[in-house]
């Protein structure tokens, strides 16, 4: 199952492939084992999402990617050159939103570039082009407890592409919103990033959420988390939200995928 | 994305926050309302007596603006407040640094924890005529006493206010490049601020209690003086016009502090009162 994620890379690796992971095995303790061996591509532009039920490591493998945790075995590449910790090629945005909450929203968006020390103004014109993308017009001067739970991880996702990153890392970013905002928020997400060119590697354990947004789903195992297979949902995105909800591919690459994962849950 | 903010709530807001009687928010009503009731029952008890110690509110009112009249009262807190602000300013200053130094590091934590548990959980008061053995009756003895009460509860809270510092924040300015110095100083301590802004109004407040002590157990000087002095000579209305003062210095020194975490640390909070 890793292998077939190795021959999906073979060839064109080196110019098509924005991060790679090579052999990464992680363990929190001797005996708690993350991952084990995973080997993955991500194609530059695109979105891929990592699905698996809770404790297979995907937010594990995530942060090991973003630079937040040390893989114990294994490399991180980005655009072919390894990395180690964070860097400013890689934006995440986080499950919980990770909002300052002593901050205006405009200074939360442009908290990236204020750590980097870029010139207030530029910073702040920037934050406010984003706070526009995401439809928080007007919202610049609340602070995040005036805002409602998709609101905030709207202001997550400003911050995430203010810093012009060219892979944004998204653990989760819907699961503590509810399911009528989780779905506005989906389509507003690919609407936003078809102007963007970025790729996308994307956390979640909603099956309809992975299919709905990716162009590639990798799915793990639990304990240790591997890789089961890898999945390129096939549908026309051009039809509108509603149309592709009810898409029968849509619908038989979802259908697939639980009867794929539930042998997991027994 | 441009009708995300139809999904906007209401920011919360209370009602009591908006209802106004005569012009005046409620809870203002409210907050006077109980402190008039205090004075009511202050007066009362006084006027049972259920002490011959115990005066009237009326009678200790009177006795405070004789004793603001004369000049007593600014004599004796000018001898009162040296050691106090001396020990509250070094308590704060260096409790804070000490406390987030041990929030942030092992070795610290390790090496200042167990002085100033000990500290927190020793009877302070009885430690007081120790201190006159090394520092004599002067200024420094009244000051250590000062800090010896207020130093534990800053650095305690400080150091717990640190180590509990959002993990989520931390890691968010750690993927956005921050540095260590970064992380301290613009996610952390202002995260911390609040639990640091309690731990700072409590010291201020043990701080008085440590200065009063140190003026009744070492040597009469200042507003100890004259609360020792008037309950000597019987004069309770004297007396208790001197402890109400050291209430009320306490609570306007509090005070002040909360407007300094709100207008430099939390601004979030001063829309939400």
């Amino acid at each position: 199952m890793s292998v077939s994620a190795a021959q999906d890379n073979s060839p064109k690796a080196a110019t098509d492939d924005i991060v790679e992971v090579r052999n990464i095995t992680k363990y929190y303790s001797p005996d708690v084992h993350a991952l084990s061996n995973v080997n993955l591509s991500f194609p530059r532009g695109q979105m891929t999402t990592l699905l698996g039920p809770s404790g297979c490591g995907k937010t594990t493998l995530l942060k090991i990617i973003a630079g937040l945790l040390e893989p114990t075995e294994g490399d991180v590449l980005v655009n072919g050159k390894q990395v180690h910790g964070t860097g400013p090629e890689r934006a995440f945005v986080f499950q919980d939103f990770a909002l300052l909450p002593w901050a205006t929203v405009l200074r939360n968006v442009a908290f990236g570039m204020e750590l980097t020390k870029q010139d207030k103004r530029e910073r702040e014109d920037r934050a406010r082009h984003y706070i526009n993308e995401v439809g928080l017009a007007g919202f610049e001067n609340k602070y995040p407890h005036e805002l409602s739970g998709g609101m905030r991880q709207r202001v997550g996702l400003a911050r995430a592409l203010a810093v012009n990153s060219d892979v944004l890392l998204m653990d989760e970013p819907f699961s503590a919103v509810d399911e009528q905002t989780r779905r506005k928020f989906q389509e507003d997400l690919l609407a936003l990033l078809a102007n963007e060119n970025k790729t996308v590697i994307f956390v979640t354990h909603s099956i309809e959420e992975a299919v709905y947004v990716s162009d590639q789903i990798v799915m793990l195992s639990p304990r240790p988390g591997r890789i089961h297979s890898i999945i390129r949902p096939e549908f026309s995105r051009d039809a509108d939200p509603d149309e592709i909800r009810r898409d029968k591919n849509y619908l038989d690459t979802v259908e697939a995928i639980w009867a794929d994962l539930r042998k997991y849950l027994d | 994305m441009s009708d995300a903010p139809s999904i906007a709530t209401t920011p919360p807001m209370p009602m009591a926050d908006r209802e106004t009687l005569l012009g005046i928010p409620i809870m203002r009503v409210y907050q006077g309302l109980s402190i008039v009731l205090v004075f009511v029952a202050w007066e009362i008890a006084g006027l049972v007596p259920i002490s011959i110690a115990f005066p009237t509110f009326t009678g200790t009112m009177r006795a405070l603006f004789e004793m603001l009249v004369d000049g007593r009262l600014f004599y004796a807190y000018a001898e009162t407040l040296k050691p106090l602000v001396v020990g509250i300013v070094i308590s704060g200053t260096f409790g804070v640094i000490i406390g987030i130094a041990m929030g942030l590091n092992k070795t610290a934590q390790w090496f200042w924890e167990p002085i100033f548990v000990v500290l927190q959980a020793s009877p302070v008061a009885a430690l007081i005529p120790l201190i006159t053995y090394a520092y004599g009756i002067g200024l420094t003895a009244k000051t250590v006493a000062v800090i010896m009460l207020a130093a534990p509860i800053i650095v305690l809270n400080t150091y717990k206010a640190v180590r509990h510092a959002s993990p989520s924040l931390i890691e968010m300015c750690r993927s956005f490049q921050g540095t260590r110095f970064q992380e301290i100083w613009m996610v952390i301590v202002p995260n911390a601020a609040p639990v640091i802004f309690a731990g700072l109004r409590l010291g201020v407040a043990a701080g008085f209690i440590g200065v009063i002590l140190a003026e009744l157990l070492i040597t009469p000087t200042g507003v100890g003086d004259l609360i020792s002095y008037n309950r000597s000579i019987a004069d309770y209305e004297y007396m208790y016009a001197a402890v109400f003062t050291v209430i009320l210095f306490s609570a306007i020194l509090v005070g002040f502090l909360e407007t300094v975490e709100v207008n430099y640390f939390r601004p979030e909070k001063k829309k939400g009162q």
